[in-house]
């Protein structure tokens, strides 16, 4: 029986990411920790600064799926980078193995610890506007791990987007350790070390750059295909009965034909909007959703006109820049410089728009269906 | 990302909505210790003469961490996430605003959270 687990030393545990669990009572650590540091308390975990192809595999399969990344964790702890000793700073993070992995690929030139607080596998930043990375969870964690036993001093890094969640002056109250905030981007952790813990104000700032906002879409597009899939067989078992089963194929085509204006309208909302975000000249999201959405609709009509009558041609009007323009605001929860505020404001006027927009599109449809003209 | 890539896509300044934050400074309770500039991700405030001053008010995200680390509690900001998904989420279950994240059955609405 071979038990890994030391005092204080986060030993695998089955289910968490990297781990896997054989029978009995033998645990495999996981291919990130790559030895130990002897401490006044026991061993702590030493982990790799280097990312492997499955972490960064990792990292990537969570842009794609939320089943994945809501279980993508590291147990908390306190973990070692290098080969720290009582003198060594101590940085905080999430157990969000991304965020856990990108802060210690980026302490690769340092000799550290790393306190990673229970967030219950949420990223720091969202975390941290929930209370979970906050001022309780880390005075806890402290005691927890026995930090005060491990380190000589008092000083606690943290990131700058835990701020939220965090009063540094309560942490210091209650257990004894400063908080120093490091600058947003990991990346600048070791010139903010040599500066004494010094950022500047452009490393202080939040960025949302063209591949910042890519990198945000395939989420927010994955749970749509799975709606489209549904559709297009609804759509395409109508379109059959109608036209009976020899026609199979092309009822097939004719569905797929059928669906590219909506498809073109859900593109348009949860990827080209972000991607020309700051170059759409409407300060609201769902504005600027709305003109992209009118645009592809003018850009598909142009090119469709010889088929279609001018009964969908005002049916595609009402109902598909409001698709995007929904998707479009949806984004708000995305971005880095909406305020709770704003968004308020702007789906006061935005959600009746699309609700009246789509509410006559429907009933121009329900019209020329029943009436038949 | 690319070089040459034009300046105005490269960190550009993004630029919502205008007059709408709830962030409120009383000046006079100042102690100019920096927190505020330190935690802010949208550098809304600046010290100048030993005072915070807020240099641009609607670039604030009312994310909270200033009012959450002013000491003399000068700041405050009604902070909560601008996610047009948490806010119809929370008005449709007659709630604050919420991601959904913490339930077990919303994944899919959960976009916000990672």
């Amino acid at each position: 029986m071979i038990n890994v687990a030391e005092k204080n030393s986060p030993a695998c545990e089955c289910g968490t990411a990297g781990c896997c669990c054989a029978q009995s009572t033998v645990i495999i650590q996981p291919a990130w920790i790559i030895g130990s540091v002897n401490t006044a308390i026991g061993d702590i975990s030493q982990v790799a600064a280097e990312l492997t192809k499955d972490d960064m595999l990792g990292s990537w399969k969570c842009r794609w799926g939320s089943n994945f990344r809501m279980n993508y964790k590291v147990l908390p702890g306190l973990y070692a980078v290098g080969n720290p000793d009582n003198n060594s700073p101590v940085f905080v993070t999430g157990n969000y193995k991304m965020s856990f992995d990108h802060l210690r690929k980026n302490l690769k030139t340092l000799d550290a610890w790393i306190m990673a607080i229970d967030t219950k596998g949420i990223n720091v930043w969202c975390a941290a506007g929930k209370g979970t990375f906050g001022t309780t969870e880390i005075v806890n964690r402290i005691a927890k791990v026995h930090l005060a036993e491990v380190v000589s001093h008092r000083l606690l890094i943290l990131p700058q987007l835990g701020a939220p969640g965090v009063s540094a002056a309560e942490v210091q109250k209650l257990s004894g350790f400063k908080v120093s905030y490091a600058p947003v981007r990991a990346k600048d952790i070791p010139e903010f070390m040599k500066a004494g813990q010094k950022a500047t104000p452009k490393m202080r700032e939040v960025r949302f750059n063209l591949w910042d906002r890519l990198i945000l879409t395939p989420i927010e597009l994955m749970p749509l295909a799975k709606y489209m899939v549904v559709g297009f067989m609804i759509i395409f078992i109508i379109n059959l009965i109608g036209a009976g089963w020899a026609e199979f194929l092309k009822v097939f085509y004719r569905t797929l034909i059928d669906l590219i204006p909506y498809l073109g309208a859900i593109l348009v909302g949860t990827v080209l909007t972000p991607i020309l975000l700051p170059l759409i000249p409407v300060r609201e999201f769902a504005w600027k959703g709305w003109i992209l959405g009118l645009l592809w609709t003018a850009f598909y009509i142009w090119h469709a006109w010889l088929f279609i009558s001018w009964k969908q041609i005002i049916t595609y009007i009402l109902i598909l820049p409001p698709i995007s323009a929904y998707l479009a605001m949806n984004f708000t929860g995305a971005s880095t410089y909406t305020s709770l505020s704003g968004v308020v404001k702007e789906m006061g006027v935005a959600i009746p728009a699309m609700l009246i927009s789509v509410g006559i599109g429907i009933l121009f449809l329900a019209v020329k269906v029943l009436v038949g003209f | 990302m690319v070089d040459g890539f034009p300046e105005r896509m490269k960190n550009v300044k993004h630029q919502y909505l205008k007059n709408v934050v709830t962030l409120e400074f009383v000046q006079q309770k100042c102690i100019g210790c920096g927190n505020c500039q330190e935690v802010c991700p949208h550098n809304v405030f600046k010290l100048e003469m030993d005072k915070a001053i807020i240099q641009d008010r609607d670039a604030c995200m009312e994310c909270g961490a200033c009012a959450k680390n002013c000491p003399p509690q000068a700041i405050t900001v009604k902070a909560g996430v601008g996610c047009a998904y948490g806010i119809l989420l929370g008005k449709l279950r007659g709630t604050e605003p919420t991601c959904g994240c913490d339930d077990p059955e919303d994944k899919e609405g959960s976009t916000c959270c990672n």
